[in-house]
C-alpha cells in the first residue's frame, strides 16, 4: 500500500460504497452505533452492579433484589434493542456491499467493451480477470465484514478510552501506552506477514506458470519419457514456494495470540498499578475504581485487537480497489467519427435515407455548414503512405500505399511478422496509424463513427472465436436479428450445414469452452458462415481458411466466392491456392510492400512471389 | 478419501502433533488466566494486601508470557505444518500425474489439473491448518471453560450449559442451510468469470461485429443474478452476529441476577465479586469457541470439494503399466499392426480406428495422407503405445508393444507431435530433450539433418537462444523443425513426424526428407501429411479415410487407382504451398 494514492482510493472507494444507497448505510451506520453502544453499556454494567448493588446489598439484613431485577430487566431492553440493531446492520451492510460490488463489477466490464485493442493485446487475460477475482473478493471482504467492524471498534474505543478517563487519568495513561505497544508489534508483525506474502504471490505466480506449461505440453513429457526431469524442477519450485508460503502464514497466525496476551498482560499491570495505589492510598483511587478500571482494560483492549486483526485486509483491499479504479480509468477507445452508415434507396436518381431494410448503404455526412451529403457505400478502400509501429520508435509498416477498388479481391501474401494483419487492424481501426492517410469511399476514416467503420466490414480471425451458447447462437451473433432460416442459409454457404447437422442437437448443439468440441477447421466454418450472415459490404478474411484441408477448402470456396463476390475482400493466406484468383496480390516483406500485381503477372515477373509459389521460400 | 490425503503429511507429522500440544497448553494459560484475574481482585485488591497482590501479579505475568510463547509456537508450527503438507501434496499429485498415460491426460482437461494443484491445494492448506490449530483449541477451551466454571459455581455453570446447544446448533443451522446456497452462488460466480474469459479471448469479434452492448447486456444479466443469490446466502449468514449476541446477552443478564443473589444471599461465601467477573470471561470463551468451531465447519465444507477433486487425481490408475518381464531392447524398426481395432473411449464403441492390417519393414519411409479426423494421429500413436489397443495388437520388432519397457520403446520410437511444444529454456535445453547427455556436435548434427541449423545460426545468441514459453518467439516452422531435431537427437529406430512440416516449405520439407534418407536409411520414418510433395516419394503411402485404411500403395499406383488420393492430388495442383 503506498501512501500516494492512499487517500483518494479511500475516498474513491467509499464513494462506491455509499453512493448508490445513501439512506441505506446512514440507517445501517446508525443501527451500528446503537449496536455498539448497547454493547459498551453492557460491559460496564459489572461495575455498577458490583457497587451499587451487591456491595450495598451484602451490608443489609434482608436484602431485597426488587431493585436490581427491575435494572436488570432495563438492560436487557438495552440488549434486545442491540441484538436488533446488529440484526438490521448486519442485513443492511449486505445490501451495500453487493449493490456497491455489483456496480464496480458492472462499471468494469462496461468500461472494459470501450477500451482500445491495444489494451487487450498488450494485457495478460490472466491479469485482466484478476480484477474481476481477487480484487473484487478482497473488497467484498473488506466491505461486509472489515467495514462494519472497524466502525463498531472505533466507537467502542473512543466511548471506552473516555469513560476511563473519568476513572482515573494515570491507569489511563497506563493503557495508552499498551495501545502503543499494540501498534507497534501490529506493525511489526503485520508488516512481515505482508511482505512474505507478497513473495509467497511470486512464488506462487512462478510455479503456477511452470504447472501451467508443463501440465500443457505433458503429452511431450510423456513422449520423451522427460517425467523425471519435469519432477527435479517442480521439487525446486515448490521448496520456494514453502519456504514463503511458511513465513507469510506464520506471521499471519502469530499476530492474533500476541495481541490477546499483551491485553491480558495490560489486565495484569493495571491491576498492580491500579492494586498498589490503592492499598498505599496515596492518589484518589478507590478499590472499587480498579475494579471497573479492569473491567474497562478489557473492552478496550478487544475492539483494539480486532481492529488489528483488520489491517492486513484493509490493506489488501485497498490495493485491490486501486487496481480496480486503474481498470475503470484506462483510457477508452476515442471515436470522433460523425460520418455514420445508413441504409437507403435511390429515387429519381437521389440517395434517401430509409428505415427499410435496403441492404444498400451509403455514408452519411454532415458537414460544419450544416448540410448533409450521402456517399454509397462500394468498398473503395486506399492507403497512403502509411507508417504505423506498435510501439514507438519501431515501425511495422514503413511507407505503404494501396488502393482496393470496390468488389475487388485483394491478396496479402508475407512471412511471419511481414506485417498483413496490422494493415487489416488499421483499416478497422483496432489501432490508429502513425503517419499518412487512409480513405474509404473517399472519407477519411478518422471522420468514420467506429462502430459504423466496423459494421461496413466483415471480419474472420484465423483464431476463430466462439461463445458459449448453441451453434445457432454463434451464427447469428453476426447479425443478432437473422432469422434461423438466414443462419441456416449462411451455414449452407459456407459449407457448415454437413457437419452441424451431424452434431448431436444440429442447430441447437451447445457448444462450450470457445467450441472445444470442434475441431479447428469445423470452427473456421462456423466463423465463415457468422461473416455471411452478417452480410457486410466489404470482407477481411485473414487466415479464415488454414485449418480446413485442401479438400475442404474446395468445397468452401464455392461458397467463399459467392459470399465474396460483388464485396471488396481483404484476404490473408499462406496458403497460395486460396489467394491465387484475387485481383490483386500485395507482397509484403519487413512491412513495406515489395510486389503487386495479379497471379500470372506476379509469376511471369519471377521475383518474390515466383520464389513463393515455387516453394524456395518458407511461409509461415 | 482423507486417508489417501494423510498419506502426505508425511515429515509434517511432528509439526501436526506439535502444534497440536501448543494449541492445547495455550489454551491451559488462556483457562488459568481468568482464574489468576478473579484472585487478584479478590485477594489482591479487596484483601488489600500488596504482597499477595504482587505474587499473583508476577504469577500472571509469568503466565501471560507462557501462553504467549505456546501462542508464537502453535501459529508457527501450524504455519510449516499446513505449508508443508500442502507442499507433499502438490509433489505427490504432480507425481502422480507424471505417471499419466495420454488416455489419462485426455481426461482431465489440462485447465482443470492445474486448477487442482494450485487452488485447491491452497484450500486444503487452509483447512489443514484450521484443523491442527483451531480444531484442538476450541473444543478445548470449550470443554476447559466450562470445567472451570463448574468449580466456580454448578449452578451458574448450568446456564451456560444450557446455552451451548442453542448457540452450537443454531449456528450449525446456518452453515448448515447457507452451504447449498454458497454452491449456486460459487458455480454463478463461476459462470460469471466465463463470461469475462469469453470477452477477452473474443474481444477482436466482439469489436469487429461491433457487439458491445450486446455483451454488456449479457454481462449485467449474470451479475444481477449473482448479486440476488449473493444478498440471499448473506442474508444466512447475517443471522451469526445477532444470534451469537443474543446467547451472550441471555447469558450475561441471568448470570448477573443468578450471580448477585448468591453473593448476597450466602455473604460472598459462595461466590465472590471477583469469580463473578471470571465466570464472566469463561463465558465469553465458550461463546467464542463456539464461533471458532463454524468457522471451522464452513472452511471444512469448502474444502470438502477440493478435496474430492484432489483425490479424484490420486485415484486416476494410469492405464498404461510396464508388464512384469519387460523386454528392454527394440531389435530393429518393423512394425506390425494385426486386425487393429481402437477407440477413445473405453465404455463406448465408437472407435476412432477400425480393422486395421499393416506390415511396415524396417527402414521404410511411409506416407500417411487423409482427411481431418481419418484416424491418421490415432494410428501412429499406437506404435509407441501412447494408448493401447482396444482389439488386436502392435507389433515393433516383431514383438507386442505390451511386452516392452516403456521408455526403452519410447526411446526407440521418436514421435513428432502434431500439437508441438517448445519449453521455456535455451535451444540446446530444449534438445536435449532428446538425448540429455548429447554433446555439442551431435546436437548440431541433428539440427543440420532438421534443416534448423542454417537459421539458429543467424540468431545473436545461436544455440543459447532463449525460447519463451510456447516457444512464441520462434516462427512455426523453425518451431517444427526444432521439434523435429529434439527427436532425432534420441537415434530411434522408428521416426514419426505427425504433421510436423506443415508450416515448412516444400524446398526445406524436401532436404529435410533427402537428409533422412541419406543419413539415417536404417531407421523406419512414417510421414503424416497435408501435402501430396511430402509423399509422393514414399515407399509406401497409406491413404486413410472414415477411420479406415482406404488404401495402400506408391504414388504412381494411388494416382492411377484411388480416388481420394487423386482428388487430395488435384486440389492442391492449382498452387502448391
Amino acid at each position: 500500500m503506498e501512501r500516494r494514492y492512499t487517500s483518494a482510493t479511500i475516498k474513491r472507494l467509499l464513494n462506491y460504497i455509499i453512493s448508490h444507497a445513501k439512506i441505506v448505510f446512514v440507517v445501517a451506520c446508525i443501527c451500528i452505533l446503537i449496536s455498539t453502544a448497547a454493547n459498551v453499556i453492557g460491559s460496564m454494567f459489572i461495575q455498577v452492579l458490583v457497587d451499587d448493588f451487591i456491595e450495598p446489598l451484602l451490608l443489609e439484613k434482608n436484602p431485597v433484589f426488587t431493585e436490581l431485577a427491575n435494572m436488570l430487566l432495563m438492560l436487557a431492553g438495552i440488549y434486545l434493542i442491540g441484538v436488533i440493531c446488529t440484526l438490521a446492520y448486519n442485513r443492511l451492510m449486505i445490501k451495500v456491499s453487493q449493490g456497491c460490488l455489483k456496480n464496480i463489477r458492472d462499471d468494469m466490464f462496461n468500461h472494459m467493451q470501450a477500451l482500445p485493442i491495444k489494451y487487450f493485446d498488450t494485457h495478460t487475460h490472466g491479469d485482466i480477470m484478476s480484477h474481476y477475482t481477487n480484487d473484487t473478493d478482497t473488497l467484498r471482504q473488506f466491505i461486509s465484514q472489515a467495514l462494519p467492524q472497524l466502525i463498531s471498534c472505533s466507537v467502542s474505543v473512543i466511548a471506552t478510552f473516555i469513560v476511563m478517563l473519568r476513572y482515573s487519568l494515570i491507569l489511563s495513561l497506563l493503557v495508552a501506552v499498551m495501545s502503543v505497544l499494540v501498534f507497534v508489534v501490529t506493525k511489526f508483525i503485520g508488516g512481515n506477514s505482508t511482505r512474505y506474502f507478497i513473495s509467497q504471490q511470486f512464488a506462487l505466480a512462478d510455479i503456477n506458470g511452470y504447472i501451467e506449461e508443463m501440465i500443457g505440453g505433458q503429452k511431450v513429457v510423456k513422449v520423451f519419457c522427460h517425467e523425471e526431469k519435469a519432477k527435479e524442477n517442480f521439487v525446486k519450485k515448490n521448496d520456494a514456494l514453502f519456504g514463503e508460503a511458511q513465513h507469510a502464514n506464520k506471521f499471519a497466525n502469530i499476530l492474533m495470540p500476541v495481541l490477546a496476551q499483551i491485553g491480558n498482560l495490560q489486565y495484569v499491570l493495571v491491576a498492580m498499578i491500579g492494586g498498589y495505589l490503592a492499598i498505599s492510598g496515596s492518589e484518589n483511587i478507590t478499590t472499587g475504581v480498579v475494579v471497573a478500571f479492569l473491567t474497562l482494560s478489557k473492552s478496550f483492549s478487544m475492539p483494539i485487537q480486532q481492529i488489528s486483526q483488520q489491517v492486513s485486509m484493509v490493506a489488501m483491499a485497498l490495493a485491490g480497489a486501486q487496481r480496480i479504479f486503474n481498470l475503470i480509468d484506462e483510457e477508452v477507445e476515442t471515436d470522433n467519427g460523425y460520418v455514420t452508415l445508413v441504409e437507403v434507396k435511390e429515387e429519381n436518381g437521389q440517395i434517401i435515407e430509409t428505415n427499410e431494410h435496403t441492404r444498400n448503404y451509403a455514408w452519411k455526412h454532415p458537414h460544419g455548414d450544416g448540410t448533409l451529403t450521402y456517399t454509397k457505400l462500394q468498398g473503395d478502400v486506399r492507403m497512403f503512405d502509411v507508417d504505423f509501429g506498435y510501439e514507438e520508435n519501431k515501425l511495422v509498416l514503413k511507407n505503404v500505399t494501396l488502393y482496393a477498388e470496390p468488389g475487388q479481391k485483394v491478396a496479402f501474401v508475407g512471412a511471419t511478422g511481414a506485417g498483413k494483419t496490422t494493415i487489416t487492424n488499421l483499416i478497422n481501426r483496432f489501432y490508429d496509424i502513425d503517419d499518412g492517410k487512409i480513405r474509404y469511399d473517399g472519407i477519411n476514416i478518422n471522420k468514420i463513427k467506429k462502430a459504423d467503420l466496423r459494421k461496413s466490414l466483415g471480419i474472420v480471425l484465423q483464431d476463430t472465436y466462439l461463445f458459449t451458447g448453441t451453434v445457432m447462437d454463434n451464427i447469428r451473433y453476426g447479425r443478432l436479428d437473422a432469422t434461423d432460416e438466414e443462419c441456416i442459409a449462411a451455414a449452407k454457404l459456407a459449407n457448415a450445414h454437413g457437419f452441424i447437422t451431424h452434431l448431436s442437437d444440429g442447430y441447437n448443439t451447445m457448444l462450450t469452452g470457445a467450441g472445444a468440441g470442434l475441431s479447428q477447421g469445423q470452427r473456421q466454418l462456423l466463423a465463415i458462415a457468422r461473416a455471411a450472415v452478417a452480410d457486410p459490404p466489404a470482407m477481411i478474411l485473414d487466415e479464415a481458411t488454414s485449418s480446413i484441408d485442401t479438400r475442404t477448402e474446395k468445397l468452401v470456396q464455392n461458397g467463399m466466392d459467392s459470399l465474396m463476390h460483388g464485396r471488396t475482400t481483404f484476404v490473408i493466406a499462406h496458403r497460395l491456392s486460396t489467394i491465387q484468383n484475387s485481383d490483386v496480390i500485395m507482397v509484403l516483406d519487413h512491412g513495406q510492400i515489395i510486389e503487386r500485381g495479379d497471379h500470372d503477372s506476379l509469376i511471369a515477373k519471377k521475383g518474390t512471389y515466383y520464389q513463393l509459389y515455387t516453394g524456395a521460400f518458407e511461409l509461415e | 478419501m482423507v486417508k489417501k490425503l494423510m498419506k502426505s503429511i508425511r515429515e509434517f507429522k511432528t509439526e501436526s502433533l506439535q502444534t497440536a500440544l501448543y494449541a492445547c497448553l495455550e489454551v491451559v494459560m488462556e483457562i488459568v488466566v481468568p482464574f489468576l484475574m478473579a484472585s487478584i481482585i479478590d485477594k489482591g485488591i479487596y484483601g488489600g494486601n500488596l504482597n499477595v497482590l504482587a505474587k499473583l501479579g508476577i504469577a500472571m505475568i509469568i503466565c501471560v508470557l507462557l501462553g504467549m510463547l505456546f501462542g508464537l509456537l502453535a501459529g508457527a508450527k501450524a504455519a510449516k505444518a499446513a505449508t508443508g503438507f500442502a507442499r507433499n501434496l502438490r509433489q505427490d499429485m504432480y507425481f502422480h500425474i507424471q505417471g499419466f498415460s495420454f488416455s489419462n491426460i485426455d481426461k482431465f482437461s489440462s485447465a482443470g489439473l492445474v486448477t487442482r494443484l494450485t487452488t485447491d491445494i491452497t484450500n486444503m492448506q487452509n483447512a489443514y491448518q484450521m484443523i491442527i490449530r483451531i480444531a484442538v483449541r476450541a473444543p478445548l477451551l470449550l470443554v476447559f471453560s466450562l470445567c472451570m466454571s463448574f468449580t466456580i459455581s454448578v449452578k451458574l455453570a448450568l446456564v451456560l450449559l444450557v446455552m451451548i446447544p442453542i448457540l452450537g446448533g443454531g449456528l450449525a443451522l446456518i452453515v448448515h442451510k447457507a452451504h447449498p446456497i454458497f454452491e449456486q452462488v460459487f458455480d454463478t460466480y463461476d459462470y460469471l468469470n466465463s463470461v469475462v474469459q469469453e470477452n477477452l479471448s473474443g474481444i477482436r469479434v466482439v469489436k469487429s461485429f461491433v457487439r458491445e452492448e450486446h455483451e454488456k447486456k449479457k454481462f449485467n444479466k449474470v451479475s444481477t443474478d449473482l448479486y440476488n443469490k449473493f444478498l440471499k446466502a448473506e442474508s444466512y449468514v447475517s443471522l451469526n452476529a445477532p444470534l451469537m449476541q443474543f446467547v451472550v446477552y441471555t447469558c450475561l443478564i441471568l448470570v448477573f441476577w443468578l450471580g448477585a443473589r448468591m453473593i448476597v444471599l450466602s455473604g460472598g461465601v459462595d461466590l465472590t465479586t471477583g469469580q463473578l467477573t471470571s465466570l464472566i470471561t469463561y463465558a465469553m470463551q465458550i461463546m467464542i469457541s463456539l464461533m471458532m468451531l463454524s468457522m471451522v465447519l464452513v472452511i471444512i465444507t469448502i474444502a470438502q470439494s477440493s478435496c474430492e477433486r484432489i483425490v479424484e487425481v490420486l485415484d486416476e490408475k494410469s492405464d498404461i503399466t510396464n508388464p512384469q518381464n519387460p523386454d528392454m531392447e527394440v531389435t530393429d524398426g518393423s512394425i506390425c499392426f494385426e486386425n487393429v481395432d481402437f477407440g477413445y473411449y473405453k465404455n463406448k464403441d465408437i472407435y476412432a480406428l477400425e480393422n486395421i492390417n499393416l506390415t511396415i519393414p524396417s527402414g521404410a519411409t511411409v506416407g500417411i495422407i487423409g482427411g481431418t479426423g481419418s484416424g491418421k494421429s490415432s494410428l501412429v500413436q499406437l506404435i509407441p503405445r501412447l494408448y493401447d489397443v482396444t482389439h488386436g495388437r502392435v507389433l515393433v520388432g516383431g514383438k507386442d508393444v505390451r511386452t516392452y519397457d516403456i521408455e526403452t520403446l519410447r526411446d526407440n520410437v521418436a514421435m513428432v507431435l502434431q500439437k508441438n511444444v517448445l519449453f521455456s529454456g535455451t535451444i540446446k535445453e530444449n534438445l536435449r530433450w532428446g538425448d540429455e547427455n548429447a554433446s555439442d556436435e551431435a546436437i548440431i548434427h541433428a539440427c543440420k539433418l532438421a534443416q534448423a541449423d542454417e537459421f539458429i545460426q543467424t540468431f545473436p545468441h545461436k544455440y543459447d537462444t532463449y525460447i519463451e514459453h510456447g516457444g512464441t518467439n520462434v516462427s512455426g516452422g523453425q518451431r517444427q523443425r526444432l521439434c523435429i531435431a529434439r527427436a532425432l537427437l534420441k537415434k530411434p529406430k522408428i521416426l514419426i513426424l505427425d504433421d510436423s512440416t506443415s508450416a515448412v516449405d516444400t524446398k526445406t520439407d524436401a532436404l529435410i526428407r533427402k537428409a533422412f534418407r541419406e543419413e539415417i536409411p536404417d531407421t523406419t520414418k512414417i510421414i503424416i501429411a497435408q501435402r501430396i510433395s511430402s509423399v509422393e516419394d514414399a515407399d509406401m503411402i497409406i491413404v486413410m479415410d472414415d477411420d479406415k485404411i482406404d488404401s495402400i500403395g506408391t504414388h504412381d499406383e494411388l494416382l492411377k487407382n484411388n480416388k481420394i488420393y487423386q482428388e487430395v492430388y488435384k486440389s492442391q495442383q492449382k498452387g502448391e504451398e
